[in-house]
């Protein structure tokens, strides 16, 4: 009883002896791996680094030496569209312009086609959060996060809603193939060029008997042309939130400068090989003003291999980083052989 | 039977009339709340607490509130409530959560803690406050819980209870009115104290005469000073226990917090280790970079704005009340969205794994086997962790000498009357002084304070009084018992002391009766204690016993010469001496100092320095009869232990109260000082032969000549062919140089002091007062370098040097166990110092260091690319990181490996650390956390950072068309990845723990990011991270990046690693090569 009567606790007189526990942990000595970082150790690793970094660095300079890129600046040589987007009033004249170009070379494989932008800030963060993700799944939001898009005065929500749909990439741009001076139009793939996710689970049309009812009650971004339900009218399911176009808009890109999938070459006809050498031109649809913005527009053809697209930035840094790695390694084993010559010298 | 007593004493004999000013400094009690009728006298009701006692800081109520406002006082934590708050106020980048998940996990971490600990000091209030209390009401014996008690009540207290608040002792069960106590709990000591009932109430022995006192009390105020002695001889504490005593009445006079247990029950000051202030210093360069970072990205998106199809494109409109915002407004909620964006550079989770680390890891210290003491049955005790990592920074040892260098195990050697010696094991001993020999061995036999245990009642020892071995002597000091037990060898038995007769059995078998009349009791500052007796012949005697210092001027005849010559040559032995001399008085002188010493006994002011006053009077004109030698034995493996700390670059430095000769002795017998070394004293005697400041002239040139011609090799140590200077220096000579000169040059006797100290590889301070143990510490401490002190000891008078040094140390040994409660860590024995320096403190400092630079590096590689990426977003704040990595980062996916690493690194085995002591020099001075390691570390995390961003960059420019939260998610792939095995090859230790560790985080990242990315999350109004890890892993040139980024980012470090190792290798890395070879040629030699 008097025991817990004493007040600061450690002032007993006596104490049970508190010997310790022998385990390894407690004593601190559980058996380990001790490795030391020694030139005998880091040199091949060093060695191995290098030439591993060299063998894939120039594999994959081969690999990207025989794609191929293609890329045109259109913003110049349709200038005077680009004059005529400038002033918002003409938002709903037509205006077309043709681009030609030319391949000495036969295009084997699957050709991408992409349309570029660039100082098109994309990544601006009000610009990235003006979205809805809920409504693109075909949800009925109340909330909404698409400032300053979210509904016309008169309380009509705009579908889909915000800035970046509202932006949406608008131009149309069709590939010719001039083959004995007849055009044959090279047929594309609408389909199959965004992440399957996004096109099964992301992205999903509100549910109703047809599209044009399931958006009743909504109405088109200001900037749009026409409704959402009206983005491919040939093929139902590609159309309103699910339309490829969109959800590949929709995915914001990381840089000012960037460029989306817009269609692939289907590979039929004369086109089952890929492009055949010869005379093309794109008949573009100019809709999307880029100039108040400083802004340019590209297409852009390309093959794909494994390895990504042409970038040759890939190849090259691993070439750079093998070779810095080797000829450390080479430095290293120098002053290291500098030293022990020096050590034994003393030693004798 | 109601024989009103009308009685009125007043303790302290002070009338109530002495003024105003006195009101406050002392109180009136009426004994048994007898207060006189009203209008009697100038009655006014003080008021008393009552007996509760709270060591508790919260209450259930005040808990929160309390809580949340301490916590939020430290500056990390209110600096992150701030984030917390500007993101819930502003329109910010990040979520809320972000900051406020953090810093509600670390908030509520604390505060259970916190709350726990305040939980089990509850329960002790409680089990004591309500412990029952036998307590006297209207003459009957009444129960109560212990709370209830009030300033005035009578209470009995039984035997082997413990006193319930501060008593005054009336009666007790004793027929001499005296009853014995122990103070174990309140300062250690374990002997059996004497105290004696109030005279004028002793005869009370039942519950009704007792009730039937009318009596008031006067007494001081509450003071807290438990260090002097401990109260009157009538005054029983709170805290201590009844011994030996059936029971006795009290009344209670200071009650509850007012106690003196509860007085000095008070936190003690907190101690910051150098490595927190180094990590404070960092934080503050890091808040600087925060900020000119924000001011940086806010003026530059300013400018970047001032061209409007920037600022606001058709496709990225301004909200109505954005455009209406005042611009400075505009600009102050950037600045303050950039702060938050850049906020985690100064991570929330530091704090907590920094304490995690040090409180978990101090465990490792208080298992460690090689550091528990058998015979004790004792362990080392962590009494704060946070000064883990100080103990391997430690530039000067400051350490007692008797009972922490010494055995305190005192043997009695012999003793020397008039110049003849007498050792107790030599059975023929000639008589040749008779009288100044039976003097003498009285002397020694009624001159101490030691009790006799009574050991009538303990079944397991001999009942046979008269038998002469078997009685337990019990004291404060071992020398008492020593000397008392040497004299029973040599044929005098101190038998007991009853009734105020003190009994001795002499060589003929005869018992002596002495009565005990006064006791001058020991104190430091006297050096001696004297009792003075009357023997059966009515002679009345003094005895004193002391040291040769404070006895040899007091003495007028003897032979001293013979008697100084033995003394000093022990002394040069290592043997503790003590002179014995005597005087006779006669009834008249007896009668004049029990006066003077009444007089002073029963100030209420000064009491103390009136008692040595009178002490200084009565203690003169004595005859020297001889003096005595103990030995006491060095701590097995203090010289080991010694010479290891030197060799390991720490100056050790003894203090101690001991003599010169004697402390000379023991330094040299435990290799402090070598048979090489050059002594410089700085003594008294010295300096009556020349004034202070030609001594401290002639030392500072003696010194800094030889290191002049010398170029001196501050990290080769000990070499054989310098120089070793030792200094003596004494108290008073100390005294000299610490006091402020006329002139007002104080500072200079100091420094030339400090500078002959530095030069001096080793330094002995004796006939040291506890007080200037400290100021000694403190002269140090506060000397230019600002070197990292410890002091270590094992007695009451090492507490003020324990509480001043940057370490305290604590024996836990006979003297009580107050050094040992002050200290912030204890351990057995002075050997174990060795292990808990070198060892333990090494691997402390090493792994916090580390732990505190990796912290900043890997959180500068996970907030620059965001800043980085503020360049390429038009500086508006957007995020690279999903919200759920910004949150997680330095909670989950990077906190394990390293907290894990803060508790197991080792970089060399424990064994190497402890044979090569030299080691602990690759760390001193803070060596892991200089600016120059903080700039390479944070340049390593910037060129990582700028690897990671970049790489990534331009893996993405133009080519894959993935969005940005797939380039914020490969930047931090790369991230985690990097940051972790940069860690990986930092440790140098791996068991299964850190395997297990390390990897598993990183799965856990893979399996978090698959998770997190593999749902439709329906609490998100933003799906924007679905599938995108996924994506990113299903594509050839990430893998290609990630693991060339990885490899990229790591090489430099690996690089400079092994470079640094080749060309400037610390010893510690020299060791670490010489024993993995070994360690290969066993390997070889056994696998042949």
């Amino acid at each position: 009883v008097n025991k817990q009567y004493s007040f600061p606790t450690q002032g007993g007189e006596t104490r049970p002896s508190r010997c310790p526990d022998n385990s390894a942990f407690k004593q601190q000595k559980l058996p380990a791996w001790k490795p030391q970082l020694t030139i005998a150790t880091v040199l091949p690793s060093f060695f191995l680094t290098g030439a591993f970094c060299l063998a894939v660095g120039v594999c994959l300079i081969l690999v990207s030496a025989c794609l191929f890129l293609s890329q045109i600046d259109y913003s110049d040589k349709c200038s005077d569209c680009s004059k005529l987007r400038e002033n918002s009033s003409n938002w709903n004249k037509e205006c077309y312009c043709s681009v030609n170009f030319t391949l000495k070379e036969d295009i084997l494989g699957d050709v991408f086609m992409y349309y570029g932008l660039q100082n098109f800030y994309q990544n601006h963060r009000r610009y990235v959060i003006s979205r809805s993700d809920a409504q693109l799944l075909g949800r009925n939001v109340n909330r909404s996060y698409c400032a300053p898009f979210t509904t016309y005065r008169n309380g009509t929500p705009m579908a889909p809603c915000g800035a970046i749909a509202n932006s949406m990439f608008n131009d149309t741009i069709d590939l010719f193939y001039n083959l004995n001076s007849s055009a044959i139009q090279v047929p594309v793939l609408k389909t199959g060029n965004s992440w399957w996710t996004d096109k099964n689970v992301k992205f999903r049309n509100p549910k109703s008997y047809n599209l044009s009812s399931a958006f009743a009650g909504t109405a088109r971004p200001p900037y749009w042309h026409k409704p959402v339900y009206l983005l491919d009218e040939e093929d139902e399911r590609n159309n309103g939130y699910v339309n490829e176009d969109l959800i590949i808009w929709m995915r914001v890109s990381a840089f000012a400068t960037f460029r989306n999938l817009y269609r692939r070459v289907k590979r039929i006809r004369q086109f089952a090989d890929g492009l055949p050498a010869g005379n093309y031109t794109f008949r573009i649809s100019y809709n999307f003003p880029v100039t108040k913005f400083k802004g340019r527009k590209h297409v852009i053809l390309s093959t794909v291999v494994w390895s990504g697209g042409s970038n040759p930035f890939l190849g090259i840094a691993y070439v750079v980083s093998g070779t810095a790695a080797t000829l450390t390694g080479f430095v290293i084993t120098a002053i290291h052989l500098k030293l022990r010559k020096k050590k034994t010298y003393f030693q004798k | 039977m109601y024989s009103v007593l009308e009685k009125h004493f007043s303790y302290g004999r002070r009338k109530l009339c002495a003024g105003e000013e006195n009101w406050v400094d002392s109180r009136t009690i009426y004994v048994g709340h007898r207060e006189p009728p009203p209008g009697t006298e100038a009655y006014i009701p003080q008021r008393f607490p009552d007996n509760r006692i709270v060591s508790s800081k919260y209450t259930f109520w005040n808990f929160v509130p309390k809580n949340l406002f301490e916590q939020f006082r430290r500056i990390a934590n209110f600096y992150f409530l701030i984030i917390f708050l500007v993101q819930l106020i502003i329109d910010t980048p990040t979520s809320p959560v972000t900051s406020g998940l953090p810093l509600l996990f670390v908030i509520t971490v604390t505060a259970i803690k916190q709350g726990y600990e305040d939980w089990l000091r509850h329960k002790a209030d409680n089990a004591m406050n309500q412990c029952p209390v036998h307590f006297i009401q209207h003459g009957k014996l009444v129960r109560k819980q212990s709370r209830k008690l009030r300033v005035g009540d009578i209470v009995m207290v039984k035997e082997d209870e413990t006193f319930p608040c501060d008593l005054i002792f009336l009666s007790s069960s004793r027929g001499d009115g005296t009853c014995f106590v122990t103070t174990a709990s309140l300062d250690g000591e374990s002997s059996h104290k004497t105290y004696y009932a109030v005279q004028d109430t002793k005869a009370f022995h039942n519950e009704q005469e007792i009730d039937a006192l009318h009596a008031t009390i006067e007494c001081e105020q509450p003071q807290p000073d438990l260090y002097k002695p401990l109260g009157s001889e009538n005054l029983l504490l709170r805290g201590a226990t009844l011994k030996n005593t059936e029971k006795i009445f009290g009344v209670a006079i200071y009650t509850g917090m007012e106690t003196k247990m509860a007085l000095n029950y008070q936190a003690k000051s907190q101690k910051r280790s150098a490595v927190e202030k180094s990590m404070n210093v960092f934080l503050i360069v890091y808040l600087c970079i925060l900020i000119s970072k924000a001011l940086i990205n806010t003026v530059l998106k300013y400018v970047w704005q001032s061209e409007p199809f920037r600022d606001e494109p058709w496709y990225n409109q301004k909200t109505e009340p954005e455009r209406k915002r005042n611009l400075f407004l505009r600009a102050f909620t950037d600045f303050l969205a950039f702060m938050v964006l850049f906020n985690y550079i100064i991570p929330v989770s530091m704090y907590v794994t920094v304490e995690m680390q040090k409180f978990l890891g101090s465990y490792f210290l208080t298992w460690d086997e090689e550091m528990f003491d058998e015979d004790t049955g004792e362990g080392p005790l962590v009494n704060t962790s946070d000064l883990n990592e100080e103990l391997g920074q430690i530039e000067y040892v400051f350490t007692d000498k008797t009972g922490t260098l010494t055995e305190n195990n005192m043997e009695f050697v012999e003793c020397c009357i008039e110049g003849h010696v007498y050792v107790p094991h030599v059975i023929s001993i000639p008589f040749i002084f008779q009288e100044r020999e039976d003097l003498f061995f009285r002397a020694l036999c009624l001159c101490h304070t030691v009790q006799v245990k009574d050991d009538d009642s303990v079944d397991g020892l001999k009942k046979n009084q008269l038998s002469r071995r078997s009685c337990i002597y019990i004291s404060s000091s071992p020398d008492e018992v020593a000397l008392v037990e040497g004299i029973q060898r040599l044929g005098y038995t101190y038998l007991r002391l009853k009734d105020n007769f003190m009994e001795i059995l002499n060589r003929e078998n005869n018992i002596e009766k002495f009565e005990l009349l006064e006791v001058l009791s020991f104190d430091s500052v006297r050096r001696r204690m004297s009792v003075i007796v009357r023997s059966s012949t009515g002679d009345i005697f003094l005895f004193c016993k002391g040291a040769d210092s404070s006895i040899f001027p007091r003495v007028k005849e003897g032979k001293i010469d013979q008697i100084r010559s033995r003394v000093e040559r022990n002394a040069v032995e290592g043997l503790r001496t003590l002179c014995v001399a005597y005087k006779k008085l006669t009834a008249e002188e007896y009668s004049n100092a029990q006066k003077l010493l009444q007089n002073a006994k029963l100030a209420l002011q000064d009491r103390e320095k009136k008692l040595a006053e009178v002490y200084e009077k009565i203690e003169r004109d004595f005859i020297l009869l001889g003096a005595t030698a103990v030995e006491d034995r060095l701590q097995e493996k203090a010289a080991d232990t010694i010479e290891a700390l030197q060799k390991a670059g720490i100056k050790v430095w003894v203090l101690t109260g001991d003599k010169m000769e004697t402390a000379a002795a023991t330094c040299y017998a435990c290799k402090l000082f070598r048979r090489n070394t050059q002594i410089l004293e700085l003594t008294t005697k010295k300096i009556e032969e020349q004034s202070l400041h030609d001594v401290l002239f002639d030392l500072s040139k003696t010194v800094l000549r030889h290191n002049g011609s010398l170029t001196r090799d501050t990290f080769s140590g000990l070499s054989t062919d310098m120089q070793d200077y030792g200094l003596i220096i004494d108290g008073a000579a100390l005294s000299l140089i610490m006091k402020p000169r006329q002139d007002g040059s104080s500072g200079n006797y100091r420094e030339l002091f400090l500078e002959i100290c530095r030069n001096c590889s080793a330094v002995l301070c004796c006939r040291m007062a506890p007080l200037q143990k400290a100021q000694i510490v403190k002269l140090i401490k506060l000397s230019k370098e600002h070197p990292i002190t410890l002091a270590i000891g094992d007695g009451a008078n090492d507490v003020s040097m324990i509480l001043e040094a940057h370490v305290g140390i604590g024996i836990i040994g006979k003297e009580g166990r107050q050094a040992a409660r002050n200290s912030d860590y204890a351990i057995p024995k002075f050997k174990h110092l060795k292990k808990m320096l070198l060892v333990h403190g090494h691997f402390y400092y090493v792994r916090i260091s580390e732990l505190v630079q990796y912290f900043f590096y890997k959180n500068v590689c996970f907030i620059f690319p965001q800043f980085l990426y503020q360049f390429f977003c038009g500086f508006s704040q957007q995020t690279l990181y999903d919200t759920a990595y910004l949150t997680l980062y330095n909670i989950s996916f990077t906190s394990l490996p390293i907290l894990l690493y803060g508790l197991m690194e080792q970089h060399v085995s424990a064994d190497t650390l402890k044979r090569e002591p030299s080691l602990y020099r690759d760390v001193a001075k803070n060596a892991l956390l200089r600016w120059r390691a903080f700039i390479y570390w944070t340049f390593l995390g910037v060129f990582d950072a700028v690897v990671f961003f970049f790489g990534a960059y331009f893996l993405f420019d133009n080519t894959i068309m993935f969005g940005n939260w797939t380039f914020g998610t490969l930047v931090f792939t790369v991230l985690v990845f990097t940051v972790t095995l940069k860690l990986a090859l930092d440790t140098h230790y791996w068991t299964w723990i850190n395997h297990f560790m390390i990897w598993g985080s990183l799965v856990f990242y893979i399996i978090f990011s698959l998770l997190w990315g593999g749902i439709i999350w329906p609490f998100l109004n933003y799906q924007r991270m679905y599938y995108v890890f996924m994506q990113m892993l299903s594509s050839g040139p990430a893998w290609l990046g990630i693991i060339l980024l990885i490899t990229v980012s790591l090489l430099p470090d690996v690089l400079k690693k092994v470079l640094c190792r080749q060309l400037w290798p610390t010893a510690t890395e020299r060791i670490q090569v010489k024993y993995f070879f070994i360690v290969k040629v066993v390997f070889c030699i056994t696998s042949l």
